[in-house]
């Protein structure tokens, strides 16, 4: 039977049937889905680590103990489990063990676009590039064959569209479940250099097998076309050349490191002109060319943001510019916004009238940079913020510097540079946003929720009592609708003069909805626009006068607050 | 381009229920036997931003994308952003529009018009209007929310799938509670085109 799955549902199918028992990772977008699919099976055993750094090393772990293992992330949480991953290359696993890397070209939720297959050569891993939902399937039974047979750990990496993308997948596949068992092996295992030496000399030959593997395996193949310009191409770009010039000679690469040299240099002297069509950077073209190949690539191709088939015709000169439509221009943009009722808006908007300099983290709240809040000063990854604000501060000498961080983003890797604060004694304020959830990716569970990935009720991360033990004195915790209070606490912990923390905590609404009476305007609307800069959705400005859209208010009552003619009542 | 692949793009604003309508839609052709690939982003755009889904289907596809000026129907959630990704429609094609209109953040602020002569400039392209009030009539049907099935029901009429597929797979998708309603709004949807046919 085939069903229609995305590459991120038809990776968690394709991660049970190749009888994966433990499967770990942080939500990132757009790897998040694989997981939350995952855990709907219940003979796997899903979970939600507190960052990459830490899902691989239990993947580590559970490989050690015989499992087959699953870690996923996305690219960025890849930097933050290279540590690891560098090291895993060496030991090698006893279970196998893949990890997917979602890579995010053109940035639509992301605050850079790397390309991760770097991480495969650097580190010295097979990769695998899946192009749709059917071969994302199909290579999570592959890459765990390679785990184990090569003793390696294996990466798949993604890209939004083909982790976003749906399409046709085979799901008659049976599960199967090998039990490894652990065996001790610090020879293996344990990387002291004299260890380690021995390992990185069998890794080189494992690369060399590998090479050789990559040069029969069925995923890199040639479809011969009719044409003298051959294509060289993987993961969604494969589809846009078909798409593009279907009778072309096209060399599919699925696995794209090693990368099979003789089937390349084949192909290369069988076609009179060679085009290596790849997202992002000349990732396979720098190989080939180092080989003394001829072949073309980002000389026409942009190296930046997503590919597509209009913008791969525009760059082989084979696009029918006449066909080509107008944008209507000067329509007024619809950028992403912080909820109606969000607990972090009345903070920025405090943020803001204080003129604090805030350093910022990665979530929802990053929303914060834009009008009319635009509170923030930088953003960078996640946990930087409180490093940020540790460094700002040294520099300038001022105490008026905050650092704003999300709960999930905190417990992922806020607490060490809070730390440092406190050691080197720096005396910045720290303002945890604490709305019991990960909600820019959709809502995961962390540890401060006090559930599990699987729904299961667990020990709470009590966040109050953390900061007091990493030796934080000064801490606070206030509802952040209550703007007086917002405001009369980061006053009080920005003036002093050693380090503080203030956790608002209030749940997000996408978790607990709004039970409160919505709010409207009445004819006292003096149209002074204070409300309008919440930058909330509910309000608007109309005729001179603000109006709330009753269906769009959660009665947050952050605005009424701010209106000094008391216009702002309940909607009845 | 492949000849025979068909090419439906599906936009609006985040919450309005494109997601469900793009699956329900996508699950249909499925039944139908052809290839079929559905492109959506989400992550950031979730927060009342403007959201887009692209539905091809034939008997082979490949890219799930669908390029500009290359769409055979748009159904358009929202006003501003029909007029928006018009282009992406081809020279005659179908835009089914809901009449519903949404602020984004600069006009709800004051610091930007929300175009008052949208529809007359739709007319001037080569594309056929087909304006739907999907919001009344998903109200008409016994829930506002189901404005994303009128308009669903409205696109159906262009495709060769009896009314039962779609009926079924609404079924499916939708929570068990409000079938019913969500069935009617279809209908609504569905025999609207026919209607005007007449």
């Amino acid at each position: 039977m085939k069903v229609l799955l995305s590459g991120n549902e038809s990776i968690a199918h394709g991660a049970h049937t190749a009888g994966v028992t433990i499967a770990t990772g942080y939500p990132g977008t757009p790897s998040t889905e694989i997981l939350e699919a995952l855990s709907r099976y219940e003979d796997v055993d899903t979970s939600w680590a507190p960052n990459e750094k830490v899902a691989l090393e239990v993947g580590i772990g559970a490989s050690l103990g015989g499992a087959r293992v699953l870690v996923t992330m996305k690219h960025v949480g890849l930097n933050v489990a290279a540590d690891p991953l560098f090291t895993l290359a060496y030991t090698g696993v006893n279970g196998g063990i893949v990890i997917v890397s979602a890579d995010d070209p053109g940035m639509h939720s992301s605050q850079n676009e790397q390309d991760n297959r770097y991480y495969a050569k650097a580190a010295k891993v097979p990769m695998f590039e899946p192009s749709d939902s059917q071969e994302a399937a199909f290579l999570m039974d592959e890459a765990f064959k390679i785990s184990e047979n090569f003793d390696i750990p294996v990466i798949i990496r993604t890209t939004t569209r083909v982790n976003h993308s749906k399409s046709l997948v085979n799901v008659d596949i049976e599960r199967v479940v090998r039990k490894l068992g652990y065996k001790k092996n610090a020879k293996k295992y344990v990387m002291i250099p004299a260890n380690a030496k021995e390992r990185r000399k069998l890794l080189e030959s494992k690369l060399s097998a590998l090479a050789e593997y990559s040069e029969c395996f069925s995923g890199n193949r040639v479809e011969w076309g009719s044409s003298n310009t051959g294509f060289i191409t993987s993961g969604i770009s494969y589809q846009y050349v078909k798409e593009l010039y279907p009778n072309a000679s096209v060399l599919k690469l699925t696995m794209t490191y090693p990368l099979p040299r003789r089937l390349i240099t084949e192909f290369i002297n069988q076609v009179e002109e060679t085009i290596v069509v790849e997202e992002l950077e000349p990732y396979l073209e720098e190989q080939i060319k180092s080989w003394g190949l001829q072949v073309s690539g980002k000389q026409y191709i942009p190296n930046m943001g997503e590919l597509s088939p209009d913008i791969i015709a525009a760059s082989l000169g084979s696009k029918d510019e006449e066909l080509e439509l107008p944008d209507d221009g000067g329509l007024p943009v619809r950028p992403p916004m912080l909820c109606a009722g969000c607990p972090h808006r009345g903070v920025f908007y405090t943020l803001r009238r204080l003129k604090l300099i805030v350093t910022g983290d990665i979530g929802c709240y990053t929303l914060g940079v834009l009008p009319p809040l635009e509170s923030m000063d930088s953003c960078v990854c996640m946990g930087a913020s409180i490093g940020n604000a540790m460094g700002l501060q040294k520099a300038t000498g001022r105490k008026d510097v905050v650092a704003v961080i999300g709960d999930s983003t905190f417990i992922h890797s806020g607490i060490t540079p809070l730390i440092d604060i406190v050691y080197n004694q720096g005396a910045s304020t720290v303002i945890i946003l604490d709305n019991r959830t990960t909600a820019m990716t959709g809502r995961q569970d962390h540890p401060g929720t006090g559930r599990t990935l699987k729904g299961i009720e667990s020990r709470e991360l009590d966040l109050e009592r953390l900061v007091r033990a990493v030796g934080v004195e000064s801490v606070q915790v206030i509802d952040p609708y209550d703007l007086k209070a917002v405001k009369k606490v980061i006053k009080e912990e920005t003036g002093k003069d050693e380090p503080s923390v203030i956790i608002f905590k209030r749940a997000c609404l996408l978790v607990e909805k709004s039970k409160a009476t919505p709010f409207a305007v009445n004819e006292k609307c003096n149209g002074c626009k204070a409300c309008l800069k919440l930058g909330c959705p509910a309000i608007s400005w109309e005729s001179g006068k603000a109006v709330i859209e009753p269906s769009q208010c959660a009665g947050c009552e952050v605005c009424v607050q701010l209106c000094r003619k008391g216009a702002i009542v309940k909607y009845e | 381009m492949s000849s025979d692949v068909k090419n439906i793009l599906i936009v609006g604003v985040g919450g309005q229920g494109i997601i469900l309508a793009t699956d329900v839609l996508a699950q249909v052709l499925v039944s139908t036997e052809y290839d079929v690939k559905m492109s959506e982003i989400h992550g950031m755009s979730q927060r009342g931003g403007s959201v887009n889904a692209m539905i091809r289907f034939g008997t082979k596809v490949y890219s799930p994308v669908i390029e500009k000026g290359k769409a055979d129907y748009t159904i358009a959630f929202e006003q501003l952003e029909a007029l928006r990704w018009s282009n992406y429609l081809k020279p005659g094609g179908k835009l089914i529009m809901n009449s519903e209109r949404i602020k984004p953040l600069p006009v709800l602020m004051g610091n930007a018009e929300y175009p008052t002569n949208i529809i007359e400039r739709l007319k001037q392209k080569d594309l056929e209007l087909v304006e739907v009030e999907a919001n009344k009539l998903a109200e008409e049907a016994g829930s506002k929310k189901t404005a994303n099935i009128v308009l669903l029901g409205c696109l159906a009429n262009f495709l060769p799938i009896r009314k039962e597929v779609w009926h079924s797979y609404i079924e499916r998708r939708v929570p068990p509670k409000t079938v019913e309603i969500n069935k009617m709004a279809f209908d609504i949807g569905y025999s609207l085109l026919v209607k005007a046919a007449d």
